[in-house]
């Protein structure tokens, strides 16, 4: 009877709590005019399209550590194994289907990257429940080794360290063909990203992200109070894996070329970077750091090509010993501080 | 047959003088350093540097390499490291991979991205016969030289002051620090005598491995085998993880060239998988 009563009219506690997650989801202006802005490159920057769609995929592939690692803790170094693997799935079948419409079609391609990253994530979840952060972090390292040694072997497959060559994607939903400028891919890449992320802010703004976040607080007392703690480590390293495999997708369909660069250890450091850079446990943190990474890579190198590398490791060394929670956390500080003046 | 053996022997013993140091920092001082290897790139650029230019002996270079790594070894920890022990793993990780670029893009400038050749002195080249086993002169010269440097380890571990100061540094930071033992100053100088060895290890190397820029990044998951494999409780342990996987890679490369490092690395997730705290570990880790 109680029971009955209490689903009926909630109790103003769980009226509250309603409100609270509902306002967290709402969209702020900067949200909105980053997104404006982003559309507006097309138009402003219309020589910097592939840098651009480059950009909107390791914007994606950061994302996706930051769903594993900012909002459920996992420490990772092997994103980009998934990474890889979506990119050579999705290469694959528009290689082998070309032309025909099931295989070759960008978007379904995008699926069966993004779908075969998250099988092999899923069943490599299991790997990374147990242990400290230093196991979780070699089994990672290790998972992404194993895949790259397979890569790099099975040349009748992968083309071994020639890359895979000939990827052929057909129009993206029958219309808009790929072009030498780059436009189809940017718009394209765009899009893809922007779908994902208003997914991925679903997510971690839902009441299941909230419990991952609070997994990462203290998975000892998050268990202790009824949450099934293994099983949403499983659900978000295995859409997080999927995040990746999408990102590789993106990456084989939009350069037509697949290649081992994309799962060696670099690639999984630098989007690591990269989200460290924006600020883990943002959802903009991956976003905003992939635009400063790469825009620093572009100009540094351009400076001094080759030895960007220095000024990356320099960077990231001021950035672990001064500035805590990356470009966004440090703005966030200083608009509490602001506040605190204020107020 | 056995010549393989034992060049997998000496190229285990040389691992594991390489990785010994990270054992100390990330099994005593729970630091997970991944700029480990850096240290050892310092002492192999430095012998090469001066047997090249300067014509130094090589059993010169050697301690020279030593003393080279544990100076900016200590120099590091002093002014950089120290800041970092009680933050997370994953600042920690951060941090020494932004050390690992650094180093990589000043050797890259300093001497391009070509590989390093050094030249032996005539005394360490040449094969010998040994058991009916033909062996490399200096291949046997490192597994001496290593097999002294394991023995006098465990000597300073297990029977002197500084080693017994060491362990309970380790075991509580805190009581040791309470009983009047200064543990900054130990794990100062252990850090540096771990840079030290793998700089030493760098020297020693040169002979067998080629030295490029990538060499931190390269041996890196080597490093991380040896520890996990091994576990870092003890000196043993690893000792016989580095040698298990010397003769492994040595005797893969030779017999099936095909599979590479795919059996090595299988190996590493199943040992951490099944037993997080090392194969050879004694009991349950803390």
């Amino acid at each position: 009877m109680t029971d009955m009563t209490f689903s009926q009219q909630p109790s103003p506690e769980a009226v509250k709590a309603r409100a609270v997650l509902l306002g967290r989801s709402r969209w702020g202006i900067a949200e909105i005019a980053f997104w404006v802005l982003a559309a507006a490159c097309y138009f402003l920057l219309p020589t910097k399209l592939s840098l651009l769609s480059e950009i909107a995929i390791l914007g994606l592939l950061a994302l996706s550590i930051d769903l594993v690692l900012g909002y459920a803790g996992i420490v990772t170094l092997g994103q980009g194994a998934f990474f890889g693997i979506g990119a050579y799935a999705a290469g694959l079948a528009a290689k082998h289907g070309a032309g025909s419409f099931p295989w070759s079609d960008p978007v379904i391609g995008l699926f069966i990257g993004g779908g075969v990253a998250a099988l092999i994530g899923f069943a490599t979840s299991f790997l990374v429940l147990r242990g400290s952060d230093l196991t979780r972090l070699m089994v990672t390292l290790g998972v992404a080794l194993i895949v790259d040694e397979i890569v790099n072997q099975m040349k009748w497959l992968t083309g071994g360290s020639d890359g895979l060559q000939g990827v052929l994607p057909s129009a993206v939903l029958g219309v808009w063909e790929f072009d030498l400028f780059g436009r189809t891919a940017f718009v394209y890449s765009m899009v893809v990203l922007f779908v994902l992320f208003v997914i991925a802010r679903a997510i971690v703004k839902s009441p299941f992200g909230l419990s991952l976040q609070a997994i990462k607080g203290n998975p000892l007392r998050t268990r202790a109070i009824g949450m099934p703690v293994n099983g949403r480590l499983v659900a978000i390293y295995t859409i997080g894996s999927f995040y990746a495999g999408v990102a590789g997708a993106l990456a084989a369909q939009t350069t037509q070329f697949a290649s081992p660069d994309y799962v060696a250890f670099h690639r999984s450091a630098d989007a690591l970077l990269m989200l460290v850079f924006g600020g883990a446990g943002h959802l903009y943190g991956g976003l905003l750091g992939s635009i400063i990474f790469r825009t620093m890579q572009d100009v540094l190198g351009n400076i001094t090509p080759q030895y960007w590398q220095f000024w990356l490791g320099a960077t990231l060394v001021v950035l672990v010993l001064f500035v805590r929670g990356g470009i966004l956390g440090l703005l966030g500080n200083l608009r509490d501080r602001t506040q605190r003046k204020g107020g | 047959m056995l010549t393989i053996l034992l060049d997998g022997v000496a190229y285990g013993m040389l691992l594991f003088i390489l990785a010994v140091g990270l054992c100390v920092t990330l099994g005593l001082m729970n630091f997970i350093n991944l700029a480990h290897g850096a240290f050892a790139m310092a002492g192999g650029y430095l012998t090469i540097t001066l047997m090249q230019q300067a014509g130094v002996p090589f059993l010169l270079c050697l301690p020279a390499a030593f003393i080279f790594a544990a100076v900016i070894g200590l120099l590091l920890e002093r002014t950089l490291y120290r800041h970092l022990y009680d933050k997370t793993h994953l600042d920690q990780v951060l941090f020494s991979i932004g050390l690992v670029f650094m180093a990589m893009a000043m050797v890259d400038y300093a001497y391009g991205a070509n590989q390093q050749i050094v030249n032996l002195p005539d005394y360490l080249t040449g094969r010998i016969n040994f058991l009916g086993a033909s062996i490399g002169v200096y291949r046997l010269f490192v597994i001496v030289i290593c097999g002294l440097l394991v023995v006098a380890l465990q000597l300073v571990l297990t029977q002197t002051r500084f080693g017994s100061r060491l362990r309970a540094a380790v075991d509580d930071g805190r009581v040791a620090r309470g009983m009047g033992i200064d543990v900054t100053r130990i794990f100062a100088v252990t850090f540096a005598v771990g840079s030290g060895l793998a700089g030493l290890g760098g020297a020693l190397g040169t002979g067998i491995i080629s030295f490029d820029p990538t060499f931190p990044l390269k041996y890196m998951i080597y490093f991380l085998i040896v520890i996990s494999v091994g576990g870092t409780t003890t000196i043993t342990g690893p000792f016989l993880a580095a040698i298990l996987l010397g003769v492994a890679d040595v005797a893969g490369k030779y017999y099936v060239p095909a599979v590479g490092g795919f059996i090595i690395y299988t190996i590493m997730v199943l040992v951490l998988i099944l037993r997080p705290q090392g194969l050879f570990s004694r009991g349950p880790a803390r």
